[in-house]
């Protein structure tokens, strides 16, 4: 089951992370133009969204959220917890951290920035917060974050978009 | 596009100061007066004997203003924080209830914080908690359902809007004093700041940080919390504890996720000549250094396995200016069986 290998789980240490760390710092310093991109793509979401229903969301669902997979898999080392907050995490996927963090780090942050739990990765939210300096918006990352919803894990967080339920940047107004 | 910035900063002015105390608790009552507050951390047994508990709170003697119950601190297993607070409170202390992300989910936290409420805790800290890696089951599940911000945010709603997370009503909520911890010694430091406003905007009334062995470093955080008005609508309790040799403190250097220990530190220690001796001095200049910092409003002590001592150090040290802390009882607290 592929869903098995992207799904996110807070169980610590987790195989693939090195290739993963890399994507992740790869997007953290282009943490600025994901994030002009971004806002341009979310308007095309949400102007599409006439039309999406039209299709129906609920036939769309499986195809998109695998290509979403896919594509911020490779960009974010995405973990497809349905509810994306990039634009408030500094382009750092904050289901990367083993303890699934979504409003800052944890204090055990080791001395040279790396984690508590896996020594060998840097910790999210200090790439989170290094992302979030070279973005336009980066003070959303002073936002805090409703708890998790663990019903939409897997599920496209793009289609929620278009469907108007919540906004790619993770703020309840929109960009 | 300010609209978090607005989001926090609107928070931070509706804190509750003018509002009146939320909890009936005497730790609220301390700092609320004014009064530089001392807590202390139980060493939390691994037996079911209550006496273990109430002998272990008797050694805070009349030092402490309330009395942390840790919840499996450093992802080990001893006895739950909640038993502990109910047996502190029916020994006539004040405990402040810890609860770890680490453990448990959304349904089990609100389910225990109406109980520990009803037994009358009047202080909750909010805590993520170490991962299970550092303690002494590593093969465990962590839990982490939600992190120590949206912890604050539901235990908030529940005292305040008088409801689970879920909408459904409580029909009498907790009246709790809500606290978070911080750890201005790790990286990121230019966001520890920020995160702890955002714990403010939560809903925490009182922060109690990591270890300070770098009274400069806290200086530095201090200023950017008044810079930000963080310590207008929160209380912060500095964390201290006196280290019992060179041994210790390199061994917590490496294994205590979070612990900053500078190596001035490190070298003190090793040329004393009683290094135990020399580690409670430091734990006493560094408190006397810290209360001096505006913006502290106390300290809380953390004297792993030397609790005997914590009297000595939070007397010597002159910060409770002569006021007895403590609520002792002890024709409760030594005859209890
Ligand atoms: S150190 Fe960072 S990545 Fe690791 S558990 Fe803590 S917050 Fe998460």
């Amino acid at each position: 089951m592929p869903s098995a290998l992207y799904a996110f789980e807070p169980t610590g240490r987790r195989a693939g992370n090195r290739v993963g760390a890399a994507r992740r710092s790869w997007s953290v310093r282009h943490a600025r133009l994901l994030e002009f991109l971004y806002c341009r793509f979310e308007r095309v979401l949400i102007a599409s969204g006439l039309v999406l229903r039209w299709i129906g969301f609920d036939r769309l669902e499986a195809p998109v959220a695998s290509i979403e997979r896919a594509v911020k898999g490779a960009l974010f080392d995405c973990r497809m917890c349905g509810q994306c907050i990039l634009s408030s995490t500094g382009m750092s996927c904050p289901m990367n951290c083993p303890k699934g963090l979504r409003n800052g780090p944890c204090g055990g942050v080791r001395p040279d920035g790396r984690c508590e739990i896996d020594a060998e990765m840097p910790c999210v939210w200090v790439m989170a917060w290094e992302g979030s300096l070279r973005m336009r918006c980066g003070d959303r990352i002073r936002q805090p974050q409703i708890p998790i919803d663990h019903r939409l894990k897997e599920r496209s967080s793009w289609l929620a978009v278009s469907r108007g339920e919540h906004a790619l940047d993770g703020g309840e107004s929109g960009s | 596009m300010n609209q978090p910035q607005a989001d926090v900063a609107r928070h931070l002015d509706a804190a509750q100061f003018e509002a009146g105390q939320v909890s009936a608790g005497r730790l609220e009552h301390v700092l609320r007066r004014g009064e530089f507050a001392v807590t202390a951390e139980l060493d939390p047994p691994d037996s079911a004997d209550p006496k273990d508990v109430f002998d272990r709170a008797t050694l805070f003697g009349s030092a402490v203003d309330a009395i942390n119950a840790t919840d499996g601190s450093g992802a080990n297993c001893h006895m739950s924080s909640v038993a502990m607070c109910a047996l502190l409170i029916r020994a006539g202390y004040e405990p402040i209830l810890q609860i770890s992300c680490r453990d448990y989910n959304r349904i089990a936290i609100q389910g225990n914080v109406l109980g520990a409420a009803a037994m009358g805790v009047s202080n909750v800290l909010c805590l993520t908690g170490d991962g299970v890696q550092a303690g002494d089951h590593p093969e465990a599940k962590p839990v982490f359902d939600l992190d120590s911000v949206s912890l604050l945010g539901a235990i908030k709603r529940m005292r305040d809007e008088r409801m689970f997370l879920s909408g459904r009503k409580i029909t009498s909520p907790p009246r709790l004093f809500l606290g978070a911890a911080e750890n201005p010694f790790a990286p990121p430091f230019e966001f520890r700041p920020l995160r702890l406003a955002k714990k403010v905007a939560a809903g925490a009334q009182f922060v109690q940080t990591q270890f300070c062995f770098d009274v400069p470093m806290l200086r530095a955080f201090m200023e950017r919390i008044r810079d930000l008005g963080i310590d207008q609508s929160c209380y912060i309790l500095v964390g201290t504890g006196p280290l019992s040799s060179v041994r210790t403190a390199r061994w917590m250097r490496r294994h205590v996720p979070g612990v900053h220990i500078p190596d001035s530190v490190i070298a003190r220690l090793e040329g004393a000549r009683d290094q135990r001796a020399e580690g409670r001095q430091l734990c006493i200049e560094i408190i006397q250094e810290v209360r001096e910092i505006p913006g502290v409003a106390g300290v809380h002590v953390m004297a792993y396995r030397q609790t005997q001592f914590v009297p000595e150090i939070v007397h010597e040290s002159g910060v409770l200016k002569g006021r007895a802390g403590g609520m002792h009882c002890p024709a409760i607290g030594a005859s209890s069986d």
